[in-house]
Formats: structure tokens, sequence, C-alpha cells
């Protein structure tokens, strides 16, 4: 297609956003495949060109569901000096980070070691894109913050790298995928939660990810749409595992995350937990207190992608359900389901509370001043 | 209602797009096979710049499995979210009684009816020989 | 305790299987002498754990035998005690968790033909669901049509955690041949165990599982939605049993702009999947996970954005709530004329 512009266009949000916001999942991206050589020991360069990587779905190269868009991005996100959407910090600059006055921004990067089942390889690309994002992102730009990434199915070794971050002030949360190999809340994920504690940080359970579970509990469905329809039911499964193994009655510092799943969903699990946990609870005797509890102090939600009923009352009352001092601004960017920060709030809502769900609730989560 | 030019029309040939801004509103102009259409670059629903989206056919079936695809080259994807609007109409088609693009009527004129516009200077210098694209605002 | 509208329908009665060997009658010699070579014991579900408090209330647990196994106590406890005019019973017996097609096959045949003579041929307010082997859908479909000759059978029953998506086409001549005779699927809490019971691998525990069907139904309705199984079947009707509502606004919300986005990839779903859900589809009420705050309760009604797509009148199945006692009763009795006749029409006719 021969695109002519006169002019590049500006995204139409720039003049609305004139305070500043936090943006809780940014996307950075790798622009050439061996950008992450420098901080990966050399034999995984020749492992990878041989073998590539061995993940818990099929494909070599790309997702079993295809995307809607090309790598799963907005069209107009492409650098203009190359590379996929995401990747050049400039243009994200550009592109995000200036015209939404975006104070804070937590970097999510997906396509690392996690969902790979040579857990040696797992962990040493894992920790090559910790290093990464220091050198490409955060020492460039003091705005963003990093999400330290670790090999979710190896605790030994997910352990030993948070513990080699904690402290630095370039990391604001440790990063989990949503769909692994067993429920979050399952014990083989427990030393991850622990240094976590250990070290104050949260963390994000980000959409995604795959352990070789049909995504649904009914086996693999056909479409997209149902993938991302279901990153919802996958959330809930997963914070229902979080809540009734007991993981925030073992750790009770632990916060965690729930990013790009949506948020409508939680009163209504919050509400089931209840209801069951009243007369199941002999058998989870682990469990000291409701399970809606457990959600009030634990949990936080990224708010893309954005809830949109035709009556936005009902979003209102969904928020007051839920408290709207645990809604944490996102735009998932550069993804294509990107939510426009001046566009997705509809009118009505008090200025603390815009002023909370923009920026105070990260600001406070992740301890920035 | 106000006509101005955008181009030439040899810049604009078969497969290509223009985006300007006219007063203050930003547009995007199409040449689908000879055929010319004009957008308000703005997707109505978060405000991405259409100019970026693909042009596509219209997917429809009467019986799920069989597709019918038809309007080839006449249906433009929001770069963003990947709403589909008609660029004849601006009729988008996941919600189509909701939201519309505004869709400018975009005709070709001969040399000699020219108004001032970003192009003018451009224009007086090819205008008797050549066919320019005038957009009607 | 909230009372039922006398005269009215119960919609999800479970008929208790006593023992395997229950059904030895009603199998042929062949599978009779294979349950008892092999020592075949049961097929009781972990979806509900005999015991488990969800299984029965504790004023329905009979001193010996399942709860549910004896049609005195149903009649006594269930039908006479709130003056109901039909009971639908949906037999929740394990033959989905086998995997041999032939054994399902000869399983679930015993079971309907159980269920008519020591149930439906015992109490006239009694209809059935067909339970279908569906490890395979030709014997699938035959059993549905070898049952439907019985008016007494009302529905199709299947779970909502099987091998494959409901939508799958897979599954579309099941549902031809219910729309064909006029029958609507009930789709029920409850896994084959076929594929980890959550879509995010095994859980550890009972009540794990058990929440886990919300998100089940929800992963089922966009299958079914996606798939187009109501534009290549618009007569076709859809209950969920013992799904809950209270996910569905939040659940649609996020198809609906989902779909607008991607709606190339499945360009058959034509309108608004609130549209679709609203003409083929139907919810049960229990459980209401809900705190049963009047003022709450009302605004998910709202929420819901249609009068007809509860089942209004609380399901009276062993474990039900009492928190209808809050809701809005003229609703309640409004949508539940509307809304039953349209799906179980056999039931006026038989």
């Amino acid at each position: 297609m021969n695109v002519q512009l006169r002019e590049p266009p500006q995204a139409a949000s720039s003049t609305a956003i004139k305070t500043a916001i936090a943006d809780c999942d940014i996307h950075p991206a790798r622009a050439t495949a061996d950008e992450l050589y420098p901080f990966l020991a050399k034999r995984w360069h020749a492992h990878l060109e041989t073998f590539g990587v061995h993940a818990y779905q099929g494909m070599m190269g790309g997702p079993p569901y295809p995307k809607a868009q090309p790598n799963a991005s907005r069209r107009d996100a492409y650098p203009p000096e190359g590379g996929p959407q995401g990747s050049s910090l400039s243009f994200m600059q550009k592109q995000l980070l200036d015209p939404n006055n975006v104070a804070l921004g937590v970097l999510n990067p997906l396509n690392t070691g996690q969902g790979i089942r040579n857990q040696d390889l797992a962990g040493a690309i894992c920790s090559a894109v910790n290093d990464w994002q220091i050198e490409k992102w955060t020492s460039k730009d003091s705005r963003l913050k990093g999400s330290i990434v670790v090999a979710n199915e190896d605790g030994v070794s997910a352990a030993a790298e948070i513990r080699k971050r904690a402290g630095d002030k370039n990391f604001v949360q440790v990063l989990l995928l949503s769909r692994n190999v067993e429920p979050l809340g399952q014990r083989r994920y427990w030393p991850i939660y622990q240094v976590a504690e250990e070290a104050g940080l949260p963390i994000g359970v980000h959409a995604f990810g795959f352990g070789g579970n049909p995504i649904t509990a009914s086996g693999w469905p056909s479409y997209y749409i149902e993938e991302m329809v279901g990153h919802s039911q996958c959330q809930q499964t997963a914070l229902a595992s979080l809540v009734l193994e007991g993981v925030f009655e073992r750790f009770p510092k632990l916060k965690m995350v729930m990013v790009e799943a949506g948020f409508g969903w939680a009163p209504s699990l919050a509400w089931r937990l209840d209801k069951v946990f009243a007369r199941l609870h002999a058998e989870v005797p682990h469990l000291k207190r409701k399970p809606s509890d457990y959600i009030r102090d634990h949990i936080w939600w990224t708010t893309q992608p954005m809830e949109d009923p035709e009556n936005r009352d009902h979003l209102f009352q969904t928020i007051e359900w839920i408290g709207w001092d645990k809604l944490l601004f996102a735009t998932d960017y550069p993804h294509w389901d990107y939510d426009d920060p001046s566009r997705v709030l509809p009118a009505g809502v008090s200025d603390a509370n815009k002023q909370a769900f923009y920026l105070d609730n990260a600001k406070k989560l992740y301890g920035i001043a | 209602m106000a006509r101005h030019v955008v181009a030439p029309v040899d810049e604009l040939p078969p497969g290509s797009r223009k985006s300007i801004e006219i007063d203050g509103r930003p547009i995007v102009v199409f040449n689908v096979k000879g055929e010319f259409f004009g957008l308000l670059n703005r997707c109505p629903h978060q405000g991405a710049a259409l100019c970026e989206g693909p042009l596509i056919g219209l997917a429809s079936s009467s019986d799920p499995g069989e597709i019918e695809y038809t309007k080839l080259g006449e249906i433009l994807r929001c770069p963003w979210h990947g709403w589909e609007f008609d660029i004849r109409t601006g009729q988008s088609y996941c919600d189509p009684r909701r939201f519309r693009v505004r869709a400018y009527p975009v005709n070709v004129e001969a040399g000699t009816n020219l108004v001032k516009g970003p192009y003018v200077a451009e224009t007086i210098k090819v205008a008797v020989e050549s066919n320019y694209v005038v957009v009607d605002l | 305790m909230t009372s039922p509208i006398a005269g009215g329908v119960d919609r999800d009665l479970h008929p208790a299987v006593p023992h395997l060997t229950s059904l030895l009658p009603y199998l042929n010699d062949y599978w009779r002498d294979q349950v008892t070579t092999r020592g075949m014991t049961d097929l009781i579900s972990q979806s509900y754990p005999l015991n488990s408090p969800i299984s029965s209330r504790p004023d329905w647990r009979p001193a010996q035998g399942k709860p549910g196994s004896d049609i005195a106590d149903m009649q006594h406890q269930a039908l006479d005690k709130f003056g109901t005019a039909y009971g639908i019973c949906n037999p929740l017996y394990g033959v989905q968790m086998v995997f041999s097609e032939d054994m399902a096959n000869a399983f679930c045949r015993a079971l309907n033909d159980w269920l008519v003579k020591e149930w439906l041929d015992k109490d006239d307010r009694l209809r059935g669901s067909i339970v279908i082997p569906v490890q395979s859908i030709e014997k699938a479909v035959a059993e549905i049509e070898r049952c439907a000759q019985d008016k007494r059978f009302v529905q199709v029953l299947m779970l909502v955690m099987g091998d494959m998506p409901l939508g799958k086409r897979h599954y579309w001549p099941i549902y031809a041949a219910a729309e064909r005779l006029g029958l609507p699927i009930g789709i029920h809490a409850g896994s084959a165990y076929h594929n980890p019971p959550t879509s995010v691998g095994w859980g550890s525990y009972h009540i794990e599982d058990y929440v886990a069907q919300a998100q089940a139904f929800q992963t089922q309705l966009t299958s079914l939605i996606v798939e187009g199984v109501f534009a290549r079947h618009p007569n076709l009707k859809m209950v969920m049993l013992e799904s809950g509502f209270t996910w569905l606004p939040p659940f649609l919300w996020r198809l609906h702009k989902f779909w607008r986005g991607v709606r190339m990839e499945t360009p058959w779903v034509d309108r608004a999947p609130l549209e679709i859900v609203r003409s083929n589809i139907r919810f049960s009420l229990q459980p209401v996970d809900a705190p049963p705050e009047p003022d709450t309760l009302n605004r998910l009604f709202d929420h819901m954005q249609s009068d007809e797509l509860l089942y209004s009148r609380p399901t009276i199945r062993i474990g039900s709530s009492t928190a209808m006692t809050c809701c809005r009763r003229d609703y309640r009795r409004i949508s539940c004329a509307r809304s039953w006749s349209t799906i179980h029409t056999r039931l006026i006719r038989a």
C-alpha cells in the first residue's frame, strides 16, 4: 500500500492530557533478533540459532492464534528508523510518553524466557531481558521503570534473579504471566512469592503465557477472539488459585497486579468465592479470612482493555464495588487494543477519583514519590 | 461548502493515499482503482489516524464457514482497534447504527475551476493541462 | 426461606443413581458382565463429591445412600412441599468421564432408561433430560432421536467442561437434532475431566473446581456465540444450569468490545453478542454470586439489560440459596411466565 503523508499525524489525545499520568502496561520490543546478544552468554547465541526456543506451544515463530494486527500492535506505531512497534525509545517518547504526559511508565516485556521449556535457556533469556531493560530503556529515560522477568517454572532460578535485582531502582515489580504449567497459586511458584515479598516488590500477573494447558477448561477454542476474551477467564482462575491456595495468608505483605485482563469480572468472582467459601471452608482451613478480604488487600488491576458498557453508570457501579483506589491506568502501548488516556474514562468522574485512577494509585503501589 | 485542492491527480495514482489538514481538520484522500474517496482522518472510536490503516475487503457470511469477500480495497481498517469502515460512505461494520466516520465527497475536476488551497502555487504552475484532485469541505 | 411460586417448574432436579449396579437391568448381557467381571464400581464425578456441602442441603441428606436417590424423598422434599407442577430431572452421573465411546453409549442408554422406569413412570410431574454419549457424536444423535420419542424428555443435557469448546462444529449434529426435535440443550456445571478443570491447569481443591465452573460457562458462551451455532440453528435454545449470572454483564461488555475489532475473523456473527444471547440462551439464577443486599442485586439486574435472560424463579436444587428473598418479586413473576415457556415447549404439550 502506497501511503503518502504530507505530515505525520498526531494522536488526537495530545491536547487533552494536562496532568501527569502513569501508564502501567507498556511493552518494549527488541528491534532485531540479536539485540539481546550483548546480555546473553555466547553459548546461547549458537543454541538459539540452532534450536530456537521451545515453548509450551507448537509454533516456532509467531503465536498459535494469529493476532488482529501485525505484532499485535498499532499500525501507526512503527518507528521511522525501522524495527517493530515498541522497539524505539525515541519514538516511544514521541508517540506515547511526551504527548500523554507520562510521569511513570511500567515496562512489561513479553517474548522473554517465560513459557520456554528449557529452563536454563529461560533463566538466561530472562536475565538478559532484565539487563536490556536497564541498558536500553530505564537508564535512558527516568520515567520508565522495568519489571523483573523470571523463569517462572523454575522457582530456584526465579528466586535468584529476583534477589539479584532487589533494591535496584530500575525495577518496580516482578512480572509473571497468567497461563503457566499450573495455576499460579500452586506451591511450585511460592519461591517467587517469598522472594518478591522479602524484596518488597509487587508482582504483575499479565495476560498470556503458555503452560501446556488448553486455554479453556473445555479444550482449545478456534479463534483469536476467544483467546482475547478468554484472558478474563484465565485471570479469574489464576486469581482464584492464588486466593484459595492461601498465597496471601502465607505471604501477607505480597501485592499483585492483574494486568491486561480487564477488571469488570472482579466483583462477581469475589462474591462467588465468598459464597462458596462459606460452605466449603472446611476443605481449606489454611484460609483465615474471606476470599474477598484477601482480594481487597492484595490485588490491584490495570485498566486496559477498559470495560466499555453502553451505560457508563454500570461501569461506575462496577468500579465502586472494586474501589477507585485499586485501578491503575494503562495503555498497553504499542498493542492494537490500546486505550487512549484522553478517551478512556467517560465523563462524570470526580477529580479525586481521576487523580487516583491516572496516577496516584500507581505511584503509591510502586513506591514512586 | 468550499472546495480545496489536494494534489495533482497523478500524484495520487490508484492504490495511494494522502493525508492533509484543511482548516484544522485532518483529512485523508484515497485513490481506489481510479475512484477517489475522502475521510476525516480520525477514528470516531478513540481518535486514531485512519490514514495508517490498510484497505481490505468486506467479509460477510450467510452461514458459518462460508465467507463472501466483496468490496476489495474499499474497507478501511482502523490501525488501532481494527474497526472496519466503508470508505465510500464512512459506514462502520462493527456497530453500523452507532458509528460512522465523516465521509467527504471527492471529485476529479479539470484544471480551470480551482479555488485557492494549499497547493495553489503548484497547481497554477501546471494548471491548464492537468487534472486536479479537488476536495469539497 | 423463599417460597417458589406454586404451580411452577423446577428446572434442575438431580435424581441420583444409587450405584452402578442399579443400571444393570438396563444394560445388555455383554455390558452387564463387563461391569461385574471387571469390578466396575461407580461413576461419581469429582464435581460433586457425595458428602460435600454443595452436593446436598443438610436437611435433604438421607440417613443412608446418596442424596436424591429415593423418589419418595424427592417427592416429599422438593415436589409436594413447593407445589411444583413439573420437575426436570438432570442426572449428574459421571458417564461423560468415560473414554470408550461404546461404553459411554451403553451407560447413557441405560441411564436414560433407568430414569424413565424409576422416576418418570412413577410421578407424572417429572420430566427428563437426555444424557448423551458425547464421546461419539453419531451415537449422541442416535440417543437423542431414540429418547425424544418419549415426550417426557424435554431437554438434552451436556456438561460445561467437556472435550472441546461447545461451539465447535464437531458438535453441530447434536444441535441440529435437538433443534429439529424442539429440544433445548441444558448445559450444566460439571466436568468430564478430559481437560484440566480450569483454563490454567489443575488446581488442588474441590472448591477451586467449583468456582471455576463460572469461568467455564463464560468461555463456552464465547464459543457458542463466535462459532455461529445460533446463526446455523436459529431456533435452538440453550439453558445454562447452575451457571449463575452476575458474571454475565462484564463478560458481554468484553466480548462486544473485541467483536467490534476482530469481526472479520467470524463474519457470521452479524448481531451484537447480547442480541444473540437474548434470542437463544437463558441462565439459571442459582448460584446467586452476589451479596444479598437488594441494592446490589437490583443494580446487577439493570446491568443485564434484558428482562428475559434469567430463569427468574429460583430453581429448587439441592443447596439453593436464600438470597432471592431480597429480589423484586414482581420482576420475577413476569419474567418467569414469559421466559420458561419459550424454552421448554414440550413441558406444556407432554
